[in-house]
């Protein structure tokens, strides 16, 4: 017989690796991050510049054909930052000699996604009833509750992410007129600082 | 003594099996194989011994055209399997002392 420590552990990982999408890479967040700063930097500069004001924007984007840049630049984000969420978890679990998708990845997914697809179809109700500033709120509030279920199926760390969105949602709500800065804070910012923790803890 | 150590658990494909359905309420063949990484042939024995025991019950399904094995734990399964953990606490409670 092997040691009961041994065997307990065997099973506790057993358990973690049955239920648990392990192989989400910390690199992928730092990446999703520095675009959503690009991102956020050009919707700056397409909204604000040169005058600089934090003023509502909504008024702007109404009448402008600012609209379909932004929305376009917002699925090209989204676009990258899943695909490198994607291929370098793909290869993290490659190197970890585990399968990319199994039922707990799958379970991760599902958590997380379907959150977010009813955030993009909110967000699209709000551009279709002109409710611009309220947008950043809705992304943040929508990704962050995905992420609190997520984190059931993933390492712990996540939910703490998602509580920050969360946090960061609820006060764009608040100071819609801020919205831009808070989305960049929450999508870039949170991002990168989480994607490097998380990198240093499980990747190197 | 507390718990009980249960010889179906002696081997570490059965321990690792029911560790994964205490935390699973169903697991396919396929998926058990691709975690567990063992033959076909290896799973399928150990896998009918914890049937044989009453401890697994399995299921026959179709997922689309393709047949799938759902396995799930019993009543008695898990309280076996929880037994065999106590067992274990109590041994390391016990080597402290």
């Amino acid at each position: 017989m092997k040691k009961p420590e041994q065997e307990l552990a065997e099973i506790k990982s057993m358990m973690e690796r049955s239920t648990r999408f392990l192989s989400l890479s910390g690199l992928s967040g730092v990446l999703a991050g520095i675009y959503a700063l690009i991102g956020g930097g050009f919707a700056w500069y397409w909204l604000y510049f040169p005058q600089s004001q934090w003023g509502d924007s909504s008024q702007l984007l109404s009448s402008s054909s600012l609209l379909p840049r932004l929305l376009l630049l917002a699925i090209s984000v989204l676009l990258l930052a899943i695909g490198s969420a994607l291929l370098l978890s793909k290869r993290k679990s490659k190197q970890k000699a585990q399968v990319f998708w199994n039922s707990a990845s799958k379970r991760f997914m599902q958590a997380l996604f379907i959150p977010v697809l009813v955030g993009g179809l909110f967000t699209f109700a709000l551009i279709h009833e002109s409710a611009f500033q309220l947008i950043p709120a809705n992304l943040l509030i929508f990704y962050g509750l995905g992420l609190f279920a997520a984190s059931n199926f993933t390492l712990g760390e996540i939910q703490k992410l998602g509580f920050f969105q969360l946090i960061l949602g609820i006060m764009s709500a608040f100071f819609p007129d801020y919205g831009l800065w808070f989305w960049i804070s929450g999508f870039g910012i949170l991002h990168v600082i989480y994607g490097a923790l998380m990198y240093q803890k499980y990747d190197r | 003594m507390k718990g009980n150590y249960d010889k179906a658990f002696e081997n570490v494909v059965r321990l690792r099996v029911m560790s994964i359905l205490m935390v699973n309420e169903q697991y396919d063949f396929n998926s058990f194989k691709e975690i567990l990484e063992v033959t076909d042939g290896n799973l399928a024995s150990h896998l009918r011994y914890l049937e044989n025991q009453d401890y697994v019950a399995v299921e026959k399904t179709f997922v689309g055209r393709k047949p799938q094995t759902n396995y799930s734990a019993t009543a008695s399964g898990k309280k076996a399997f929880q037994d065999h953990l106590d067992f274990l606490e109590q041994l390391i409670k016990e080597n402290k002392n």
